[in-house]
């Protein structure tokens, strides 16, 4: 075997042409296609790209469109509750698991398996349980309860409520499983300290146990805040944006904008909104976590 | 927490008789009540659509109508799951969700390969050799995973329109292979971090180059991470639908897409049974792959958790 | 009498017997150290004692009263931990506080109880910082106060000093002895596995293996008298002497290993046994050096093989009765291997163990 030491320029090549895919790929798409969307929503393009400005236009009518409006209320809506919720039952589940429970196993299981399936599989289920002919409702009313109304899908009101049953049944496996993770990591000393302390259970949760997992709470709410702007499969799947608009979010107003009423200028304006939202999340965290400086390590 | 103990005895000079040994603890204590039948009430909420849906799908469709939901069947007929594979409408054809089925893995197994081919190379190579502008990029790929996907939809299409493989599944593998390239290569370059300096040098100084310390040394020691990575690929892209109903069209669907269009875009009856064997079917890759790898899949999470 | 009392004591994790039949009696103000290598059993019969775990069989008395099915906290314990355990996001004041308040203990009284602990460990100026902002060595007094303010008569505590490096070791073990002084009445248990810190603090020391305890004395009998050769190998840095051999009781009783014979006139038998197999056992600061050791009972010449200088003392690798002994020198005496030395011991000051039972002869 050749003992010589490979030139400088030369060991540095096999690593840089390994790298020129990420190179590319990360100028391109990530860079390259985010300005490009960015810029164009600048321009009147309808159904083909056209070079033509128009300033704040589409911007405008956006948030002129009910369509958008009631989008970013469902969001909203959506968002916080999902965040509550599954941070609420994501830790209550993970703190009975953390309690030296026998099928601990299986019981995980279960919680967790929903997160395997696809949007589109968990809004059809859901459809069809909250069906008012068949499902829930329609059990519920059979036992007796004549006047039981649970209809969320037909209902626009409530209908983001039955979204958010079902986007909880799939989610709330995953804010377990990092909650849990954060709890192992405490240090069993000082639950025999509290112990000792005399204090009760709950207390110990509340004023130490919950201090303590600061940063899993924060990484939490940042992987489910940028879960929830992406919605869309679910909504798809479980009322198609019904009943009317009444579940419209963000991510469809972009598809239905782009690739259905040939409004390219509206897609792009309101995915650069969904960009924006993001960033007002993102950007705050990255600068805690990292310090400010990009540091990967 | 009042438990059953006995009352401490009052000091007698000798040593009382009881208590002695292990705390006496009913099995049925409130603690536990609570505990476990907190634990059962959620697993119904979670096992009751699975249940729902399998027990939907096996029955006919005058008994759906009659009977409650919750029912178990009171004949069982596999003929909605034989309806829902081979010959359920989307709409646009008539061959059920067969043709979905093997355009998701024809879309799958290309993009899990490629995806976690390109991913561990790049993490190899941001972990163990240093060049200018490495870790700028590699920081653009991580925002880039933060970028909601609908920005870079029509940038995408229309390169793919250039190359002339928007449409196909060429072109959706190969969206899946850029998109999954952020989670990955942190993923492996996480790894490959951890891995001690030391066999690296000596392989180097042993006269190994790039490609074959990677080959010879890291790939033998990465088997847990590439099934992880796996794991998180297959799932995510099975599951995909965004990217299915963007960038192909009604000959190359994946299963997804084509079981929305199944369940929500049929005209006149409704068949749930079909309906609900047909989503059965779609998600059954990714829940198969969830029971066998068990802890593998909660590790998988925790690492690529940032993926929808 | 006692003020805390183990009697008969069993823990078995499923098939695995953790501590077998355990019988312990600490007088009040007395401060018991739990001696042991890993795995020994000696930090899960602290936390056996503190309620922490729960036991398969026997009694636990504190101060007269049957705890053995009570918590933790009505046990009148206070407890500290090998890694503090200090409620990260409160303050020390907060820390010392939290459990008092919990209780229900009026303010003045908590404030009286904080500055009487603060006082006595030196930690005033720290009340108002977290324990992030502290030193190992504030943590760890920190932790201490927070036993003290729960106004118990016995502390516990795990392996408190491991965490710390040597120097700042050294230092709160001389803290923990003037505290005890200073809480005159206060029975305090201490687990660790350095022998120093068990020598220099303990009133008595129990010597743990395999989930029993092989002697219960105080340091000096320990260290002279060790009860088998686990204790007298356990004991004592560098390391006891031990040489295989023939013990001969008849006649003049006599040690012999290869070329090597010793009279055992002096030394005091404890068991009655006759003789046989055994390991004789020297500890290598009692062994003379050089003209002194020609009046030692027993003398020989032995050479040299290996030097460790260590500065204050020189360690000295040498060969009797055809194995492996070493002894100390001085460290300004100079000793080079190859030489051949004078060295020489009082038999009277080994121990001698049988070799199949291992128990002191």
């Amino acid at each position: 075997m050749s003992t010589d030491r490979p030139i400088r320029l030369f060991r540095n090549l096999n690593a840089k042409i390994s790298a020129i895919p990420m190179i590319a790929t990360a100028l391109v798409v990530f860079v390259g296609g985010t300005f490009w969307t960015i810029v164009y929503s600048f321009t009147n393009s309808k159904l083909l790209p056209r070079a033509k400005f128009v300033g704040l236009d589409q911007y405008e009518r956006l948030w002129g469109t009910n369509k958008w409006l009631i989008s970013i209320e469902n969001l909203f809506i959506f968002g916080i509750c999902s965040l509550i919720f599954s941070f609420i039952i994501g830790f209550i589940l993970a703190a009975l698991l953390d309690q030296k429970i026998r099928f601990e196993d299986t019981f995980r299981s279960i919680f967790l398996y929903p997160f395997a399936l696809s949007f589109i599989v968990t809004g059809l289920v859901w459809q069809w349980l909250l069906n008012p002919d068949f499902g829930i409702q329609s059990v519920i009313r059979s036992l007796g309860w004549e006047s039981f109304n649970f209809d969320p899908l037909y209902n626009a009101d409530i209908v983001i409520y039955g979204i958010l049953i079902a986007a909880l049944w799939q989610g709330t496996g995953l804010v377990m499983c990092l909650m849990l993770a954060g709890l192992r990591g405490i240090d069993e000393d000082i639950w025999k300290a509290a112990r000792v302390d005399g204090i009760p259970m709950w207390k110990t949760y509340l004023f130490i146990v919950i201090p303590m997992m600061r940063p899993v709470f924060i990484t939490t709410i940042v992987i489910i805040a940028s879960g929830i702007v992406r919605v869309y499969d679910l909504v798809v799947a479980q009322t198609s944006g019904g009943p009317g608009i009444a579940s419209e979010v963000p991510a469809k107003y972009v598809y239905d904008a782009m690739f259905l009423s040939q409004n390219l200028g509206q897609g792009f304006a309101a995915s650069t909104m969904m960009l924006l939202s993001v960033a007002i999340v993102v950007i705050p965290w990255a600068y805690l976590e990292f310090g400010g400086k990009k540091h990967h390590g | 927490m009042a438990d059953t103990a006995a009352t401490v005895p009052a000091v007698g000079g000798a040593a009382r008789a009881e208590p002695r040994g292990r705390k006496p603890r009913r099995a049925l204590s409130r603690r536990n009540i609570i505990i476990y039948g907190t634990l059962i009430v959620a697993a119904v909420y979670y096992l009751l659509p699975l249940y729902v849906m399998i027990v939907t799908s096996l029955k006919g469709m005058p008994e759906i109508r009659l009977g409650n939901i919750f029912s178990p069947p009171l004949e069982i007929t596999f003929e909605p799951w034989v309806k829902a594979w081979a010959t359920a409408c989307t709409g646009l054809n008539c061959d059920g969700l067969s043709r979905g089925f093997w355009n998701s893995v024809r879309i799958t197994i290309p993009s899990v390969i490629l995806s976690i081919a390109v991913a561990s190379v790049n993490g190899y190579a941001l972990a163990n050799w240093r060049f200018k502008g490495a870790n700028i990029f590699f920081t653009i790929l991580i925002i880039g995973a933060f970028i909601p996907y609908q920005v870079m939809l029509y940038p995408i299409v229309i390169i793919l329109r250039e190359i002339g493989l928007y449409g196909s599944l060429t072109g959706l593998v190969i969206v899946h292979t850029i998109f999954g390239m952020p989670i990955l290569t942190l993923l492996f370059r996480n790894y490959f971090s951890a891995i001690p300096e030391e066999l690296f040098k000596a392989a180097r100084v042993d006269g190994a180059g790039f490609w074959t310390i990677y080959l010879k040394i890291m790939l033998p020691m990465s088997l847990p991470i590439f099934v992880v990575a796996m794991i998180i690929q297959v799932t995510g892209i099975w599951n995909d639908f965004l990217f299915g109903v963007v960038y192909t069209g009604p000959e190359t669907y994946p299963m997804t897409v084509q079981l929305n269009n199944i369940v929500n875009s049929t005209q006149g009856v409704k068949e749930y049974n079909v309906n609900m064997a047909a989503t059965i079917i779609t998600g059954l890759v990714p829940l198969v792959v969830y029971f066998v790898s068990g802890k593998l899949f909660v590790r998988g999470i925790a690492a690529g958790a940032v993926k929808g | 009498m006692a003020s805390v009392s183990i009697k008969n004591l069993f823990l078995s994790f499923g098939e695995v017997k953790v501590l077998q039949d355990l019988n312990l009696d600490i007088a009040e103000g007395e401060f018991l150290v739990l001696l042991g290598s890993s795995g020994c059993g000696k930090s899960t019969l602290l936390n056996c004692i503190a309620g922490l775990l729960d036991i398969t069989d026997g009694q636990i008395f504190i101060n007269e009263n049957n705890v053995t099915w009570e918590e933790p906290k009505d046990r009148g314990i206070g407890m500290v931990f090998q890694s503090y355990a200090l409620y990260p996001q409160m303050t020390v004041a907060g820390n010392l506080s939290f459990g008092l308040k919990n209780a229900g203990v009026a303010r003045a009284e908590i404030e009286k109880r904080i500055k009487r602990a603060a006082e006595i460990l030196h930690i005033e100026p720290l009340l108002e910082r977290k324990p992030a902002q502290l030193s190992g060595g504030q943590r760890q007094r920190v932790a201490i106060g927070r036993a003290l303010v729960r106004d118990v008569d016995v502390f516990l505590f795990d392996e408190p000093l491991s965490n710390l490096d040597a120097k700042l070791r050294a230092e709160l073990r001389v803290e923990i002895k003037r505290l005890h002084q200073q809480l005159a009445g206060t029975t305090m248990i201490y687990v660790t596995h350095d022998q120093i810190e068990a020598l220099t603090l303990a009133d008595r020391i129990a010597i743990m293996r395999d989930g029993a305890i092989q002697q219960l004395s105080d340091p000096h009998t320990i260290y002279n008298k060790p009860v088998n050769k686990y204790v007298a190998g356990f004991i004592g840095s560098p390391s006891i002497n031990f040489l295989e051999g023939d013990v001969t009781r008849e006649g003049a009783p006599r040690f012999a290993a290869g070329d090597m014979t010793v009279s055992l006139e002096q030394y005091e038998f404890e068991s009655d046994s006759s003789g046989g197999r055994a390991v004789f056992g020297i500890r290598p600061e009692h062994v003379a050096f050089g003209d002194p050791a020609k009046q030692s009972p027993y003398t020989c010449e032995v050479p040299v093989e290996v030097v460790e200088p260590m500065g204050s003392d020189t360690l000295v690798w040498t060969r009797l009765g055809g194995q492996e002994f070493r002894f100390r020198v001085d460290g300004q005496i100079t000793v080079s291997a190859g030489q051949t030395v004078r060295i020489g011991f009082d038999p009277a000051r080994a121990s001698i163990f049988d070799s199949q039972t291992e128990l002191r002869l």
